[in-house]
């Protein structure tokens, strides 16, 4: 039924959003045009950033279909969410003229299918309630899926349509019962390679590490600057790539390394380029101090220290560790086997009795320490920091359990400033 | 079909295909029926649908059946031949109306007896159900009006607390006071086993039981056609009659024929075939006014395509690799959970020993992990709050066949990729 109106606006739509003509063209002919009957429900899946929200809105707008559009991340309970599609559907804003009221207060699917109907009878336009991340809704009540997937056949007569937006495929969603099947519609993720030479030069570093389109995005703006120097400099010609590529490399080599992260805002990252251009140093002071701005007592560290020697050495290795006369060891090929299949880096850090933290603290701090309140208290503002968590039943009370919360590079940094060197007491590493 | 189109260049006029768009899509509505099809279903179950339409004239009984269809098309006959004339029918729906409380207010709402529960405000559910029932009582026989309640997803009701509302409309109904029937729909086979035992000695335990017809040739081709068909009311009569005999000759195109069979041996679910050919129909144009094998075979790969390998083509080769370390833990530690750094070792070995591809810092490494959870293509098993992120244990939630499955199916994957996964030893 694409009558030439309809081809019309699929075509400038295609023209507008690049490289999802395909799904333009599905979703529309889906939707159909005036009057013509809606399919009960459609589902839309792809990954973040594949155009989904923008192709959906486009060809709604386009075809005229009065449309509700809600993020199910925004709706704390069901409530809001029912009544917000309804504020929207009914055109009614809630503003101080009204006093603030919705449309209806809506508290459950009964009530809420009963509004719709109303809503449709009166407007006889056509609708869709377009629901964004809508991987949110297997959260709340059990029926709210199947309802909304068959909500026209609910309401009666109202041509309405309710399209999913999802990041998650289909299979994630089937459960309840009475669960219809919508019409599954999938976003691929961008392939093509728009803008040539730059975004090439870019793409292929950042392709291996992500597709994200948000996230190319980033870089690709994050880069662009340093890639337009030196043709404002005057040392390249636009179009000698190569010379270009090696102007950008290092950039490139670093911003990799961040990839995904972004720890720094744009700003940021623009004024630590601008550093490393000046003084060198000091750009790797300040990213070290990213990680370890922590400052902490002098005993604290070593306690810190402690805790993580707990946690990762099994107990029997202790004596080896912090006793004087511990006898010879061995190193036999069964032991260093076992050693590497159960290492503790990857099992991750285990519990240990507070008698066993304060034994080794003892031990690694130089001098004498007297058992005061003042250590147990450090203790707990550990606990309480999340670089230690106690672990087990608070039942005990008189032999709490402790874990080492913080990783290598972290506890490093802190043994670097204690001038303790942690490696030789790492029953891994050793 | 070529030929033929150029014969009637009638049909390529817009507005002809917009009425043909509108009447299709209406037939292909994934619920409910059009009177012509409603005829036809009711001919296929004619003995239930006879069965249940005495009951309904006389008695009052809970019919089990997946489908609706047939009870509308029941009732729109007993509206038509007037024996419901002065009778009321209540639909509810065991998803809107979760609780009895709900559920009685739709009653009295759908009864019109708002105003009259309005001047007594009730304070309580059980004044309400005592006013319902009274009012339910009161009649005779002779002098009420009848009513028919029907309880779709009637499995949901019987989670209701106590089950008081089906308790006290059975009550009803067998007692024999008002004239009411009590119709339950439902697609579990089980559930009278729901019931509680007062409930259960309540009911009449009359069960319809509707099965669908479901050989391919000719139950399943004669829904096809049905469906396809413009019915008679087509304003353009010519068109509706050439259009009818397109589709019965769409009936021997063996590609036609090829991709029906094919999801009749995946499912027989009617739905399925409905969104097929809505599929199919929404192709149509006024450029492209007849229904060709092509269409079918589009429709069909838009339908069955494989939702984990097309998750899969988006992710990028970071994140491929992170599975396939992950498909190598799985077959190492037999299917038990591992965390991101027992994964991070892997990736760490394959990046340093065989590849050719530049590695990624850790910090890198697992955020792009953890957009694999959100993917949920890896789960974390339960109960390990607390713990730090890098330690949590998770699944993969892909079996290895499937993994590599998958990978086999996907484009350009560098080649040491592919050989890190394939071999088995990670």
């Amino acid at each position: 039924m694409v009558s030439s109106s309809m081809v019309e606006t699929v075509s400038d739509l295609v023209m507008e959003i690049p490289c999802r003509a395909p799904q333009i063209k599905l979703l529309a002919s889906l939707l159909g045009e005036d009057e013509c009957p809606l399919p009960s429900s459609i589902f839309m899946y792809g990954h973040s950033g594949t155009g989904k929200t923008l192709v959906t809105t486009a060809v709604l707008e386009r075809l005229g279909v009065l449309t509700s559009h809600v993020n199910c991340i925004e709706f704390y309970n069901s409530r809001v969410m029912y009544e917000t599609i309804l504020n929207q559907l009914s055109g009614t804003v809630p503003t101080s003229n009204n006093n603030y009221s919705s449309y209806a207060s809506c508290d459950n699917l009964g009530d809420f299918v009963g509004h719709i109907r109303n809503i449709g009878s009166k407007t006889k336009q056509r609708m869709a309630i377009v629901l964004e991340h809508s991987e949110r809704l297997r959260d709340c009540d059990a029926n709210i899926l199947p309802v909304l997937c068959r909500l026209q056949e609910l309401t009666r007569d109202v041509n309405i349509v309710v399209i999913f937006l999802s990041t998650l495929p289909i299979d994630k969603f089937r459960a309840a019962t009475g669960f219809l099947e919508p019409i599954v519609i999938h976003f691929p993720q961008y392939s093509e390679e728009f803008y040539k030479n730059y975004i090439n030069l870019v793409l292929s570093v950042f392709y291996l590490a992500t597709k994200g389109f948000p996230e190319l995005q980033h870089q690709v703006q994050l880069n662009f600057k340093a890639y337009c120097e030196p043709v404002e400099k005057g040392d390249a010609e636009e179009y000698d790539i190569r010379r270009l590529w090696r102007n950008i490399e290092p950039h490139l080599k670093k911003a990799m390394s961040s990839v995904y992260l972004r720890e720094v805002s744009s700003a940021q990252y623009e004024r630590m380029q601008q550093l490393t251009e000046t003084a060198p140093q000091d750009v790797a002071l300040v990213k070290a101090g990213l990680t370890s701005k922590m400052e902490l007592p002098f005993y604290s560290k070593f306690l810190l220290i402690a805790a993580y020697l707990a946690s990762y050495n099994p107990a029997r290795t202790d004596k080896r560790y912090f006793m004087k006369h511990h006898g010879k060891q061995r190193n036999t090929k069964a032991k260093i086997k076992a050693k590497e299949r159960s290492s503790s880096q990857l099992v991750g850090p285990k519990p240990f009795p507070l008698d066993r933290l304060l034994a080794i603290f003892y031990s690694i701090v130089d001098d004498k320490v007297t058992p005061t309140a003042n250590v147990f208290s450090q203790i707990s503002t550990l606990v309480t920091l999340r670089l230690v968590t106690q672990v087990g039943g608070d039942d005990q009370l008189d032999a709490p359990k402790y874990k080492c919360a913080v990783p290598l590079d972290f506890i490093r940094s802190v043994a670097r400033m204690v001038s303790f060197d942690i490696v030789r007491y790492l029953y891994d590493y050793s | 079909m070529g030929l033929k189109r150029q014969k009637s260049p009638v049909r390529s006029d817009p507005d002809l295909m917009k009425e043909v768009q509108k009447q299709l899509r209406l037939n292909l509505r994934l619920w409910g029926t059009t009177k012509e099809a409603g005829k036809r279903l009711k001919s296929l179950y004619s003995e239930e649908a006879q069965h249940l339409k005495d009951l309904m004239t006389r008695t009052l009984t809970l019919g089990e059946s997946n489908s609706a269809l047939l009870v509308n098309t029941v009732i729109e006959k007993l509206e038509a031949s007037g024996t419901l004339g002065e009778g009321v029918v209540v639909r509810l729906s065991g998803l809107l109306q979760t609780d009895d409380r709900l559920a009685l207010k739709e009653i009295t709402c759908q009864l019109k007896l708002e105003n009259a529960t309005a001047n007594k405000v009730f304070g309580s559910f059980a004044e309400n159900l005592a006013f319902l029932l009274e009012s339910l009582r009161c009649g005779s026989k002779e002098t009420s009006k009848p009513v028919i309640f029907i309880l779709d997803e009637f499995d949901l009701f019987c989670h209701h607390r106590n089950q008081t509302l089906l308790y006290n409309l059975f009550d009803v109904a067998q007692s024999a006071q008002a004239p009411i029937c009590v119709l339950g729909l439902t697609c579990r086979l089980d559930v009278i086993e729901l019931l509680e035992k007062r409930v259960k000695s309540r009911f009449s335990h009359r069960q319809i039981h509707l099965f669908p017809e479901d050989k391919f040739d000719p139950h399943y081709l004669n829904i096809f056609e049905q469906l396809l068909e413009l019915p008679d009311s087509f304003p353009s009569k010519d068109f509706s009659r050439k259009w009818n005999s397109d589709v019965a000759v769409l009936l021997k195109d063996s590609e036609v024929i090829q991709v029906l069979k094919r999801l009749h041996n995946t499912t027989k679910d009617v739905r399925a075939l409905k969104t097929l050919l809505l599929l199919c129909v929404s192709q149509l144009s006024s450029d492209q006014p007849q229904m060709t094998g092509h269409m079918f075979m589009r429709a069909q790969s838009l339908f069955a395509s494989e939702a984990k390998t097309n998750m899969l083509q988006g992710i990028s080769v970071l994140q491929l690799c992170l599975i396939i370390a992950m498909k190598h833990l799985t077959t190492i530690y037999e299917g038990e959970p591992f965390n991101f750094e027992m994964v991070f070792h892997e990736y760490r070995k394959f990046s340093r020993q065989r590849s050719t591809m530049q590695s990624f810092e850790r910090p890198v490494v697992f955020k792009a992990f953890d957009q694999l959870k959100c993917l949920e293509l890896v789960r974390s098993v339960d109960n390990n709050r607390g713990t730090q992120r890098e330690y949590q244990l998770v699944q993969l939630m892909m079996t290895p066949l499937q993994v590599t499955e998958a990978l086999g199916q996907l484009p350009g994957i560098p080649t040491d990729i592919q050989q890190w996964a394939a071999s088995s030893l990670g």
